[in-house]
Formats: C-alpha cells, structure tokens, sequence
C-alpha cells in the first residue's frame, strides 16, 4: 500500500540547486525593489541639494536681503525675490478663495444632491478640468479668457468701484485683461477638481447613521451637511485644501501665460505682476549671468521650501483622516 | 402666547427652508460652473484645432514665420522622451512600489519613503527641471533630449509608485499567503501572483504617469530646449509639443499661432483619452 518513491540523490542535489538558486533571486529581487525606493529618497535629497548648490552665488551675493527687495534689474544685476514671492501667494489666495467654496459645492452636489444616473459622468467632467495640460490652460487664458475677462468683468468693476476706498484699490487701475487675478481666477479652476475629488471621498466616509440620525431629529439637507457631514470631515476637506494649494503655488505654464511676467508690486489686483514659477519660466533660457541663473535658482528653492510645507500639513492631515476612517 | 409661538416657529421653517433652498441652488451652481469651465475650454480648443489640423502637421517640420509647416520634429522629440521616460522611470516605480507594499509595509524607512514620494507626486515640476538642470545640463555644457528624459522620468516615478502601492494593497491577504504555503518564495509570490493580480491597476499607473507628463512644460524648457528642425539625437536638443506650443503661442505670427493650437488639441486629445482608458482600467481592478 504505502510506496514511497524515493528521489535519486541526483535530482535532490538539483532541487536543492534550484532552491539555492531561487533564494539568491529571492534576494536580488528584494535588493532591487529597496534600491528603488532608496531612488526615491535619493531624487528628493538631490533635488534639494541641486537647489541650494545652484543658489549659492545668489546667496552670499544678497543673504537675506533677496527676500525683501522688490527690484529685479538683469542689466545691472540686482535680483531681490518679492515680486515673485508676492504674486505666487496673492494668485493662489485667489484661487483657494474662489476653489474652496466651490470645490466643497461641487463634492456636496455629487454625494447628496445629484440624480444617480448623472453622478458618474459629471464626476468624471469635473475630474476632466484635472487633467487638461497646464499650457492649455494657458493657451487658451491669453487668447481667450483675458480678453474676455477684460472687456466684461474688469471694466465694469473698475468703472463700479472707482473711488470707493480699499475696493477702488484693489480693483482700480487699467483692465490689461492679463494679470494676478487672472492668474488666480484661472488657477482656481485648475485646482477646483482637486478639492472637489478629496471632499467627496472624504464626505463618502461619513457614517450614514449619522446623517440618518439628523434627518431623523427633522434636519434639513443644508443642515446635515454644513452641522454633520462637513464637521466629521473637516480634516480631509482641509488636508485636500492644502494639497490644491501647494499645486497652485507651483503651477507654471498657465499662470506665465495670463500674469503679465512684471517683476512689481502694484496695489490693484488687476494689475500685471509676476510668480515664482513664471519668473523662472521666462527667464531661465534667458539669464546669461552666472548671478542671474543663481537668482532664479533661488527662486526655485524658495518654491519648493514653500510648497514642502504647505504639502506636509496636507498630507499629514488626509493621514490622519484616513486612519480615522479605519483604511 | 401660543399664536405668537407658532408664528416664531413659522419664521423659523420658512428660514430654514429658505437657507436650504440657497444652499442646494448655489452647490447646483458650483457643478455647473466647472461644467462651464471644461465646455468652454473644450470647445476653443476644437473650434481653433480642428482648422489648423491637416496631414501636413505629421509630415513637416515646424516653419520659420510665414511659411507652411507642421509639427513633425515636435511629435517625434514628444514621443521620444515620453517613450524614454516611461522605459526609465516605470521600473523604477513598480520596484519601489512594490517595496513599500510587499516587503515594508509599516516600517518606519517606508513611511518616510511614502511621505517623500507624495511631496515629489505634487512638488512643482518646474523645480524638479531645475534640479535635472544642475545634474545634467551644466555638468554638460548644452541642453540635451537626455536632460529632458531624465526630467520627465522625475515626474513618472512617483505617479507609478504611488500607483503600485495602492493596487498591491487592494491584493488579499489570502493569495499571498496561498502562494507561500506553497513554498513559493517571496519574490516568486510577488512576481507570479500579486503583480498579477494587480496587472490592470498597475498599468493604469503607467498611463497616467504618460499622461500627466505629455502636457509637461516647464522642466523641458531648460533641459530638452527645443529644435526647430528634425532631430533624433537624444545628445542634443530636441523640440516636444508642448514647449513649441509655448514658443509659438507667444510670438506674434498669426500663423505660428495655428500651429499651436494645432498642438494643444492634439495634447490635449491624447492626455484626455489616457486618462479615461486609465480610469476605465482603475475600475476594473477594484471591482
């Protein structure tokens, strides 16, 4: 009954070296895949060191002097990083101010109010606007929107808040139809589908009963979003803020084609300046000092310093969210 | 007292109702301004494409002002750095990919890795240009379709690897652990069962990486540069779609102006559809 059939010593030898074989496959296999997250580390390191090496003619040439002057005179090279610094965080305030609210509009629209048949296909549009290249964007903000913008938006406002004080300001001014708050209007489109993406995963994780429970106690729609589903998930809807933002701050090719590339600080939000991003851009090919490439470097460090922190606080927030939601 | 009660509380549902009305109205109007935004965009990229569309963009080279060309040396560098940055940077990301999910998934040297992977998925892609600047263009000496490969390789590697992690994550448990009880060993089970697995995941990773760098402008703008003839050599600069969108867009010839929208159509068209093939991908694996 019981017939074992033994191996000839012949072949277990070879099983054996076929098993040898795959062990030390086995390692190479895991000595890659460690190389290739060590790669990840290492790019993010290079990236850093790359910048700091590549400013260091602008550092000791201004020190800290580069942060507060707003002057940038190529010919007589002086370089101070404000304008750019300036125009970056005032275009993306812009934007985060006009995406954030229509952002979490949208989500809210697609989790509760939308008819189910249409929920996939306007997600999908939304998400679309994520997708369409940066220079496009850019394209068709000159050709298209700034004149358009120009003609209805930023006459009438200028005309309506002439001589109102703080508005006649912040609007006055010529309407160029180019500028920061086209840069930001635009910019504010791009990132809308970021916020709307991360708020309706985010309000997807709220429990029904809770809902339930406030519709229950006769709640109406408004309600339950803006005192049940909004609250429980605060931390994803600022963690996916964040993130739009840190993507606004860096955005380049729309916003070098709309903000009007002037390295100065005008009162008028209308007015052209210029970004980080932009400067670089438009400069880069350009620069024929040694000085003037570090200035710009900087520029750059500056940008990655900025956008490092801004998606730090993202991501640790959309973490913490996650792990709350028991993923 | 009673009547002046039910009124109050009249007032009351009436405001309540009325906050309810507006809410639900302006969060409609919030959907419809960003179906606004993607239709006119859509629709002047068409509009202004389709005219300048025509066989001569596949077959000519980009023009000096005020003569007839097309888009042909463009296309060809696009495709190339696309085609190297994919060969370059996709290995490199299912790997790491694959190292986070499979062999360290709660260490504390992934967590750090995935934390620098997500900064590097949204850090400005102009910076990681610069970077690639200082690495190859200077020590160089001259722009190069090289500079422009290894930037935009920078911008594929995190998408995959971000990719990978996820989709090998969605893979249970029990598959891992069958093919190991099997005596399979790790690399084997990694390999042959949840790379598998999670084939159709992972190539959406892929697409979207092509995707996101085919409209990518600003890192080759100081590394690849551009050429306005035909040109191969990957040791030199090279023209891409985008950055000659750029030039054109902004010169004042009406002409160069055709071609790129031209140029921003067809971006935009192949970028559009590998980003829904890749969703329909997505879908697939986690169902």
């Amino acid at each position: 009954m019981t017939d074992i059939t033994l191996t000839e010593p012949s072949a277990l030898t070879a099983r054996a070296d076929s098993a040898r074989k795959a062990g030390a496959g086995d390692t190479r296999f895991r000595i890659t895949a460690f190389a290739a997250a060590m790669m990840v580390l290492l790019i993010f390191l290079g990236v850093i060191v790359a910048l700091v090496s590549g400013a260091m003619p602008a550092f000791k040439a201004f020190g800290f002097g580069f942060f507060t002057t707003e002057a940038w005179r190529p010919s007589r090279e002086i370089f101070g990083a404000l304008g750019p610094i300036y125009g970056t965080l005032v275009s993306s305030a812009i934007a985060m101010v006009i995406a954030v609210p229509v952002g979490i509009g949208v989500a809210i629209f697609l989790t509760e109010l939308c008819p189910r048949v249409l929920r996939r296909p306007i997600g999908i549009a939304i998400e679309l606007l994520a997708g369409i290249p940066s220079i496009i964007y850019g394209i068709w903000g000159l050709f298209i929107f700034a004149p358009w913008f120009q003609l209805h938006v930023q006459e009438p406002v200028i005309l309506a808040t002439e001589g109102v004080p703080v508005l006649g300001t912040l609007f006055g001014g010529n309407a160029y139809g180019i500028g920061i708050f086209t840069a930001g209007l635009i910019l504010s489109i791009m990132i809308l589908p970021f916020i709307s993406a991360v708020t309706r995963d985010v309000l997807e994780t709220v429990p029904g009963v809770l809902k339930e429970a406030s519709y229950g106690l006769g709640s109406t729609q408004w309600e339950v979003m803006w005192k049940v589903a909004l609250p429980y998930a605060r931390t994803g809807v600022v963690g996916g803020a964040m993130l739009a933002l840190g993507r606004a701050l860096g955005e380049t090719m729309a916003v070098t084609f709309v903000i009007g590339n002037a390295h100065r600080i005008e009162p008028s939000l209308f007015a052209p300046g210029t970004s980080i991003s932009a400067a670089i851009a438009n400069e880069f090919t350009e620069a024929t000092t040694e000085l003037y490439t570090a200035s710009l470097i900087e520029l750059g460090l500056i940008l990655f310093f900025i956008t490092f922190i801004v998606l730090s606080c993202a991501q640790m927030m959309l973490r913490r969210m996650e792990k709350a939601s028991g993923k | 007292m009673a009547a002046t009660r039910t009124i109050g509380n009249r007032a009351l549902y009436l405001r309540r109702r009325m906050a309810n009305t507006i809410f639900i109205t302006l969060s409609l109007s919030a959907a419809i301004f960003g179906l606004i935004w993607l239709g006119f965009i859509l629709e002047t990229l068409l509009s202004n494409g389709i005219a300048a569309l025509g066989p001569h963009l596949f077959t000519e080279a980009t023009p000096p002002p005020g003569e007839e060309g097309g888009l042909s040396n463009a296309i060809v560098g696009s495709l190339i750095m696309t085609i190297g940055a994919v060969v370059i940077g996709t290995p490199i990301g299912i790997y790491a990919g694959t190292y986070l999910a499979e062999y360290a998934r709660y260490g504390r040297l992934s967590f750090v890795v995935r934390f620098v992977n997500d900064i590097l998925l949204s850090a400005p892609s102009i910076v990681l240009g610069l970077f690639i600047y200082e690495l190859v263009v200077r020590p160089m000496g001259h722009f190069s379709a090289f500079a422009g490969t290894l930037a935009l390789a920078v911008i594929v590697i995190p998408v995959v690897v971000r990719t990978t992690e996820n989709m090998l994550l969605l893979v249970p448990n029990g598959l891992r652990e069958a093919a190991a009880a099997l005596g399979a060993p790790q690399s084997f089970v990694i390999k042959l069962v949840t790379w598998k697995a999670a084939q159709a995941g992972m190539i959406t990773g892929v697409l979207l990486a092509v995707a996101r760098i085919s409209g990518e402008t600003a890192p080759l703008l100081f590394t690849a540069l551009g050429n306005n003839s035909m040109s191969t050599d990957v040791t030199g600069p090279m023209a891409s779609l985008p950055a000659v969108i750029f030039q054109f867009a902004l010169s004042p010839y009406e002409d160069w102006h055709d071609l790129a929208w031209a140029g921003a159509l067809l971006v935009t068209g192949t970028v559009l559809t590998l980003s829904i093939i890749a969703r329909l991908l997505e879908k697939k694996q986690r169902n």
